[in-house]
């Protein structure tokens, strides 16, 4: 087991209260599985993302615990936490134009970082790895500016994995991309894991047609909790929870016509997360809530590997 | 309100733009494009990044000349205006950023009511935007009077929207109106969108999302570095693609559950097929145009 996370409780502080982005989410990632992360805006999954990585000053570490191969992450210390970054976890940030500075070129700026960790260049692992993402050698001699958006999100994800990290998290990395690079981007991540380079991989995103691509499971989150975590092919054909269901009826398929059948969002919008409602998060947009919802419903296993967190999906 | 929509027509539309040190090179952005769009008819624009798929947007708003080439709606030269405004309007990527961050958000409604509508009362006005927030199907009660922080991007872009059916609205360039939406809220959009259509709104789509292209669009335009690909009738284009470009368009898109696909590869250049061809696009079927496959034997095919 590389990753669990139990019970995870990660909060802002903002100047009107808490803000219970994270509230408690538990879950597993196995050596070399890669696991999708998908929910509206506002449902905590960047949170998570950062969490493991950096809590940022708003953040606070309420509770829970991280564990990275059997060592458990010290989350609010930031300073312990730098023997774990970039060697251990290490992130692919959603905007990877304002990752790089744009005043060095890409090669010294890999020289540098590296150099920061104590650790030398091997110039031909380099260029094997940016071949593995479909990259020139050449391109270590330009700026960023010289690159377009997926050369610099997929010459990121080769920074980002230079030290062989256990886990990657890469948040929204394809949102900015256009198809054919979205495609060449999700390409080059499941290369980079197949390769070894990386051990195992969290990818967030809001597409879950592109997720069904790349992850082996993919875990749905609402409003700071799971709401259900499957492998791919169960959650994407028999999802269990009503909010999972209607994430992917609201799916534009290619061919599918306004005309033929429309399709349907999903009314109303996320609780605010100030205050959460008690009991099940998703009720008041929930199709199927009634009077037993207003208790929390608790996260159940109703397959092997199938957790659902819904009092009607059993 | 929605009667009397504006025909949108371009006829080898070209745009170049200076570039370079000292403005000495230049770039053709956009180079002959040609279609037309039909009071009450949705067209998508659908390109990669740098197809010029904005650029004919922000032409069609009068926000960029065009260098030549005609563009008109009606018969009319784009002549940017205050009574040019009044009928096209246009909706753009992020919802966040045309709102000013310290007003309320239906202050936009009251700059339009400076701007156009000065002479109408309060009472009436009130209805007015009470009429246009409904018909973009948002509660009234839980929109107006909240700044832009307090509301979702599916909300803050419907508003805009609403904005413009204050105005007398004819045709609406709507540029990648819902990337920065969530799958839930994007439908609310396009379904609101599909609305207006049916009401006798023209409308351009600009969006590189070939899925919610075809769910709205009667027509089709793809573009590749400024020039059109191939365009026509939606079904026709993405039912039966004839250009290598569209095949590898279509197979990109990831489906659900469904691995990707490799584009088939065209047996033959549709556009040289059966001889050479004069014009930049040949028509295969009634509206169903293609653009030339580049195919290393193209133009030498015998007659």
């Amino acid at each position: 087991m590389t990753l669990t996370v139990k019970d995870l409780r990660v909060h802002y502080r903002t100047l009107r209260g808490e803000v219970r982005a994270l509230d408690g989410v538990g879950f597993d990632l196995a050596d070399g599985e890669i696991l999708g992360l998908a929910g509206e805006s506002g449902c905590g999954k960047t949170t998570l993302g950062k969490a493991l990585i950096r809590l940022d000053g708003r953040m606070r570490h309420v509770g829970g615990s991280v564990t990275l191969d059997g060592d458990e992450l010290p989350l609010s210390d930031d300073r312990a936490m730098n023997a774990y970054r970039f060697h251990k976890i290490s992130l692919v940030p959603q905007y990877s134009m304002s990752a790089l500075n744009p005043t060095r070129r890409i090669g010294r700026m890999i020289r540098e970082l590296l150099a920061s960790r104590g650790v030398t260049v091997d110039t031909g692992e380099l260029h094997r790895r940016l071949a593995l993402v479909g990259l020139e050698p050449d391109v270590l001699d330009r700026y960023p500016i010289e690159l377009s958006g997926g050369m610099k999100q997929r010459a990121v994800m080769v920074i980002s994995t230079l030290l062989d990290p256990s886990v990657l998290v890469a948040d929204e990395v394809t949102s900015a991309l256009d198809v054919s690079n979205q495609q060449a981007v999700v390409g080059a991540l499941t290369g980079l894991r197949d390769k070894g380079l990386v051990t195992s991989m969290i990818f967030v995103t809001h597409d879950l047609g592109l997720t069904s691509h790349i992850a082996d499971s993919i875990m749905v989150m609402y409003a700071g909790k799971l709401a259900e975590k499957a492998p791919t092919k169960v959650l994407t054909t028999e999802p269990r929870h009503p909010y999972t269901k209607m994430l992917i009826g609201s799916l534009p398929q290619v061919g599918a016509r306004f005309v033929d059948k429309p399709l349907s969002g999903i009314e109303g919008s996320p609780p605010s997360l100030l205050n959460p409602p008690a009991g099940c998060r998703f009720r008041a947009r929930c199709p199927l809530a009634d009077s037993g919802c207003a208790e929390e419903p608790p996260v159940v296993e109703v397959a092997p590997r199938h957790t659902v967190a819904c009092w009607k999906a059993a | 309100m929605l009667e009397g929509g504006l025909m949108l027509t371009l006829d080898r539309v070209t745009k170049t733009f200076r570039a370079g040190a000292f403005g000495g090179g230049s770039t053709t952005a956009v180079d002959r494009v040609s279609f037309s769009a039909a009071p009450g008819e949705l067209v998508s624009l659908i390109g990669e990044s740098g197809s010029g798929k904005s650029t004919i947007g922000r032409m069609v708003l009068g926000l960029t000349q065009v260098s030549s080439g005609s563009l008109t709606l009606d018969g009319e030269q784009v002549r940017p205006g205050k009574d040019f405004y009044r009928r096209v309007q246009g909706v753009f990527q992020d919802p966040f950023s045309c709102y000013n961050p310290v007003f309320k958000a239906d202050r936009v409604f009251a700059l339009v009511r400076r701007a156009y509508h000065p002479d109408v009362s309060d009472r009436e006005w009130a209805d007015r935007v009470e009429k246009a927030v409904r018909d973009v199907r948002l509660d009234p009660g839980q929109v107006l009077g909240r700044y832009p922080h307090q509301l979702s991007g599916g909300q803050l872009q419907r508003l805009l929207i609403a904005r413009a059916l204050l105005l007398d609205l004819r045709f609406l360039v709507a540029d990648e109106i819902t990337s920065m939406l969530d799958a839930s809220t994007r439908i609310d959009v396009l379904n609101l969108l599909a609305g207006l259509k049916e009401r006798g709104l023209g409308v351009l789509y600009i969006t590189h999302d070939l899925s919610l292209g075809t769910y709205l669009a009667e027509k089709t335009v793809v573009l590749r570095s400024g020039r059109v690909v191939e365009r026509g009738d939606t079904q026709k284009v993405f039912g039966n693609p004839l250009h290598p470009y569209t095949r590898t368009l279509l197979a990109a898109v990831p489906r659900l559950n469904q691995p990707w696909t490799t584009a088939e590869p065209v047996a033959a250049c549709a556009y040289h097929e059966g001889g050479a061809r004069d014009g930049d696009l040949y028509e295969t079927e009634p509206d169903h145009f293609v653009a030339c496959a580049g195919l290393p034997d193209c133009g030498r095919t015998p007659a």
